[in-house]
């Protein structure tokens, strides 16, 4: 590859293996101090990255012809806890054309864990990013509707926190009124009753309320 | 809104779209799962799903559980196909502790696996075909299921849970009489598939129900990251064993069916023509099994030889280890992933050095597709979610974990 | 005695004798026998479970154990449902099944005695005016049950049956035409005629072979018999409209369907299957090629009874198999069919018929 005949004297300095993987030397050469560390360990090849250029990186790495990463297969988060930074979200790309893997890892404080979504660029990170904030807490800005997706509406905490209890007990959704029925009366009235539990559908806020 | 409703609003008749729930509880949601649609008549004007109803906490309980007892969680992910979560967790695994699987052992898992994918596909095309109308297909595919389900048990002592591999290798060998008893079976299902396909797929009705319908062209596939019979149908040429070979696949040779147009059609198809692929690779792997162990006991992640065990002290030792603490793999993480019925299973493990893993990810399959429902179902009519979730091969343990 | 030749008294009797001793014994033994032919096609061997003691008879018990079941049931009724018309609902199909049975005949007339409750002179068309009443069965059904599945049910119950009904008219013109009459005892008696000197004779399926395949597609889909069972749903609308209907209501539905299967099968051998006659079989014996075997009355009798059922039994049992084997219609896809493929057809059948007539005729 071009890239590491460019670059010999930075692969003898910063890669603790004999030369840096061709995706890592490209991501740094692009984005100057966004890569913060690097290992390809079981031949995985991994990336972490400021999560403030992580948007452009990640549209860098599906745009370019050189990398191509048309599929986005997995978005997750891992809690370390006793650690800071405590988050750290961990995105698997896919080249269909090139055939290459490549892992990329954002570290996030517990204090602020958020980062710019990726929705936009794949849309198969929509449920991802869902998944994320249902089970860590993990803020995804700029997500179209971000809201609960395994867990249902009331669920209170984030379960795959180390720190979740799992003794809490939940509260239950209390049960919905059932619709009355139609009044054919003088004039048509529709009684359509609102719903006392928050509705997991945007739908649900469009019940007209009673006359 | 659609054109009918606008008019329908313009002659002051109030007209709305109705919202209608297909599910929770329906007979053609595998499992279960929620759809809110808004219909107009019966066009899907939008839809919105839920799901989350078969949540375990299959990740919550690995961190919890040492690297040897996730191996059973893993067989109820993706419960019509269990050997190949099994397969796919051990591979991570060994990827993990870098130990090296024998070859005996790659192949019978190969053997394995491909008759977890046939009963899947059988389980898919037979329960599609049954909600479009023709409910023998089911009976007739759930018994060639049944001929696989005794060739499982056979080998592993349960149909379903079935908890075969370790880490390093299988939990026991290929017993005797099992290969003969396989090709006979296979035969059997050979018939059944033969069968299956001149009742339904030249039927002009079937394919009335199925042709052109819930298709999402090669580009949406991709960017909803599509993978296995989903994609293939949709023209893509991607499966793990040919592009990210794992265990013996390389050697072996198999043809990946490609569809054309990505509707439910091509993914019967394609589905047919993986399930014949996979009894190909079977007959393959039965002619090339090696003898050999069908293990390796690497002290640090299996149980030792029970000879070792009662008769020296380090057999004992070790086995004391890993029952109490579990394996201890290097800390590091490692993402495998194999080619499951729907399409990439992927495991992702993160250790750091003690015997419960710090993260134990699954990447399901269907939860891709699950999302994508709504843009593969809107234009359509509610008659049509069915085929189109039939074709989709939703299996609830493997979406919510 | 001769209370019992008052014509009243006859009918009743005739009724007691066709519709329940006949028409509901054996749509009672449908719904066993659809369990068991269902399990021959699926290669498993169906109920045959339910047992008095020791006794099982292969699952004959099964009729009896769905019946108590059904009446010891919860008869729910959902919140929300209009009463009235939720309990008449599903007298529609009901009646309607059992009044197509008003008209067939079991076996030729001895003297002025007819094996048939009655012989109108609009005989058919009585029939299809009763079909007609079956839509309100499912469309009140679906409506009364404030459920928006039913509502869906019902919505496509009254297009396909509303339209179907159209091809079936239409079907039996060009039967009408070549036999004459609408009078049932006349058309079968008619078809009792022979063609080329006493060798093939004139049934509904030689002389009008498309219209037998109309009019068999036409009553599948007025009974809403797979293919033709959108309204029923089954795996997208759940039920469709008899969804809130449970214990004796609902059995109310699932009999009046395999009735209808029964009328199904018997208006088809009437009209087009020769009824009650046996080729070559005339009133006084066997005719064929000059030959002539004379038999008692009674025997004849007898035979044309015995091939009545059989040919209703043959009838019942392909469409129940057909139920088992091929894939249903998407609704749309059924009014499709119907419009833009059955209808041209039926007129094609009509003028072809009509052009036929007129050149047989002119030699």
């Amino acid at each position: 590859m071009s890239e590491e005949t460019t670059q010999p004297a930075a692969a003898e300095e910063t890669a603790t293996e004999t030369a840096i993987p061709a995706l890592t030397a490209l991501v740094q050469a692009q984005f100057s101090g966004a890569v913060q560390s690097h290992h390809h360990q079981h031949g995985d090849e991994t990336l972490v990255i400021s999560r403030d250029q992580a948007l452009e990186i990640f549209r860098f790495l599906r745009d370019d012809p050189r990398c191509q990463f048309e599929l986005m297969i997995d978005l997750t988060a891992v809690d370390h806890l006793p650690r800071e930074p405590r988050f750290e979200v961990v995105v698997h790309l896919k080249s269909l054309a090139l055939g290459h893997r490549l892992r990329v890892k954002i570290l996030l404080g517990a204090d602020d864990p958020s980062m710019d979504s990726i929705a936009d660029l794949w849309s198969a990170a929509n449920w991802y990013e869902r998944e994320c904030w249902d089970m860590y807490g993990i803020t995804f800005n700029g997500h179209p509707k971000l809201k609960r997706l395994l867990m249902y509406e009331g669920f209170v905490g984030f379960p795959l926190r180390k720190d979740y209890e799992k003794t809490l007990a939940q509260p239950l959704v209390p049960m919905r009124p059932v619709r009355e029925r139609y009044d054919y009366g003088e004039e048509y009235t529709a009684t359509v009753t609102r719903q006392d539990a928050p509705g997991f559908f945007e739908s649900d806020a469009d019940a007209k309320p009673t006359e | 809104m659609t054109e009918s409703i606008r008019r329908l609003e313009e002659l002051d008749f109030g007209a709305e779209p109705m919202v209608i729930e297909v599910g929770p509880s329906h007979p053609a949601m595998h499992g279960i799962t929620r759809f809110r649609c808004e219909v107009d008549g019966e066009v899907i004007l939008s839809m919105e799903a839920d799901i989350g109803y078969l949540h375990r906490g299959f990740e919550k309980e690995a961190e919890a559980s040492t690297y040897i007892q996730v191996i059973p969680y893993t067989d109820r992910l993706n419960y019509v196909s269990p050997l190949i979560n099994n397969v796919g967790y051990s591979i991570a695994a060994e990827k993990l502790f870098s130990i090296e699987v024998p070859r005996r052992a790659e192949f019978t898992r190969v053997i394995m696996m491909e008759i977890s994918r046939i009963t899947d596909h059988l389980t898919c095309n037979g329960a599609t075909a049954m909600e479009v109308g023709a409910m023998s297909m089911f009976l007739w595919y759930v018994k060639a299921r049944e001929y696989l389900w005794e060739c499982v048990e056979e080998m592993t002592g349960a149909r379903l849970t079935t908890n075969w591999t370790r880490i390093g290798g299988n939990a026991n060998d290929v017993p005797d009489g099992f290969l003969t008893m396989l090709e006979d079976r296979l035969q059997k299902v050979s018939d059944v598939l033969d069968e299956g396909e001149k009742l339904v797929v030249k039927n002009k009705i079937f394919i009335d129900r199925l042709k052109n319908v819930g298709i999402l062209s090669k580009e949406r596939c991709m960017a909803h990251a599509f993978s296995g019979p989903m994609a293939r149908a949709a023209g893509i040429a991607y499966d793990v064993r040919r592009s990210d070979p794992y265990s013996v696949y390389d050697e072996l040779d198999f043809e990946i069916p490609l569809g054309t147009v990505g509707d439910c059609y091509d993914r019967y198809l394609v589905r047919q023509a993986e399930m014949r692929q996979s009894m190909h690779i079977i007959r393959q792997a039965i002619d090339m099994l090696p003898p050999g162990e069908f293990m390796s006991y690497d002290r640090r992640a299996s149980l030792p030889r029970k000879h070792e065990v009662y008769g020296s002290i380090e057999g004992l030792i070790d086995h004391f280890k890993i029952v109490m603490d579990g394996p201890k793999p290097p800390p590091g993480e490692a993402y495998a992933a194999v080619e499951g019925g729907n399409g990439e299973l992927g495991f992702y493990l993160v250790s750091d050095g003690t015997g419960r893993p710090v993260k134990c990810r699954v990447r399901p399959p269907c939860f891709n597709y699950v999302a994508a429902m709504e843009e593969m179902t809107v234009g359509h009519y509610i008659a049509d979610i069915v085929p189109i979730f039939g074709s989709i091969n939703m299996i609830g343990g493997e979406l919510e974990r | 005695m001769d209370i019992l030749l008052h014509p009243a008294v006859m009918a009743i009797i005739k009724i007691a004798v066709i519709v329940l001793g006949f028409v509901m014994a054996l749509g009672t033994v449908l719904t066993l026998m659809e369990r068991k032919w269902m399990s021959a096609v699926q290669d498993r061997l169906g109920p045959n479970r339910a047992n008095l003691g020791r006794f099982t008879g292969h699952g004959a018990l099964h009729m009896a154990a769905d019946g108590l079941k059904s009446i010891f049931k919860e008869d729910t009724i959902p919140k929300g449902a209009d009463m009235v018309i939720f309990y008449m609902a599903p007298f529609f199909g009901f009646i309607s099944a059992f009044v197509v049975w008003a008209v067939i005949p079991f076996a030729m007339p001895i003297g002025d005695f007819k094996f048939q409750i009655t012989d109108v002179n609009i005989g058919v068309l009585l029939v299809l005016a009763m079909t007609s009443l079956g839509v309100y069965g499912a469309v009140l059904a679906g409506w009364s049950s404030n459920n928006k599945y039913a509502l869906l049910g019902a919505a496509r119950a009254s297009a396909q049956m509303l339209s179907y009904e159209i091809f079936l008219g239409l079907s039996l013109v060009g039967l009408f035409m070549v036999y004459g009459t609408v009078q049932v005892g006349t058309l079968v008696e008619a078809q009792n005629t022979y063609w080329f000197g006493d060798v093939i004779p004139k049934w509904g399926i030689f002389t009008q072979p498309v219209a037998f395949l109309l009019f068999f597609a036409a009553m599948l889909a007025e009974s809403k018999r797979v293919p033709f069972d959108a309204p029923e749903g089954e795996s997208e609308i759940i039920a469709g409209y008899f969804m809130e209907y449970s214990g004796m209501r609902w059995s109310a539905f699932m009999l009046a369907e395999y009735v209808t299967v029964v009328g199904i099968a018997g208006l088809t051998a009437t009209l087009f299957l020769g009824g009650y006659n046996i080729p070559w079989l005339h009133a006084d014996g066997f005719h064929l090629f000059g030959g002539h075997l004379p038999l008692p009355v009674w025997l004849i009798v007898l035979l044309q009874i015995g091939a009545f059922i059989t040919k209703i039994v043959v009838l019942c049992w392909f469409i129940i198999i057909t139920r088992w084997t091929i894939p249903k219609f998407r609704f749309d896809q059924t009014m499709a069919l119907g419009w833009k493929k059955l209808l041209p057809v039926t007129l094609a059948n009509v003028a072809v018929t009509a052009l036929v007539l007129l050149a047989v005729d002119s030699f």
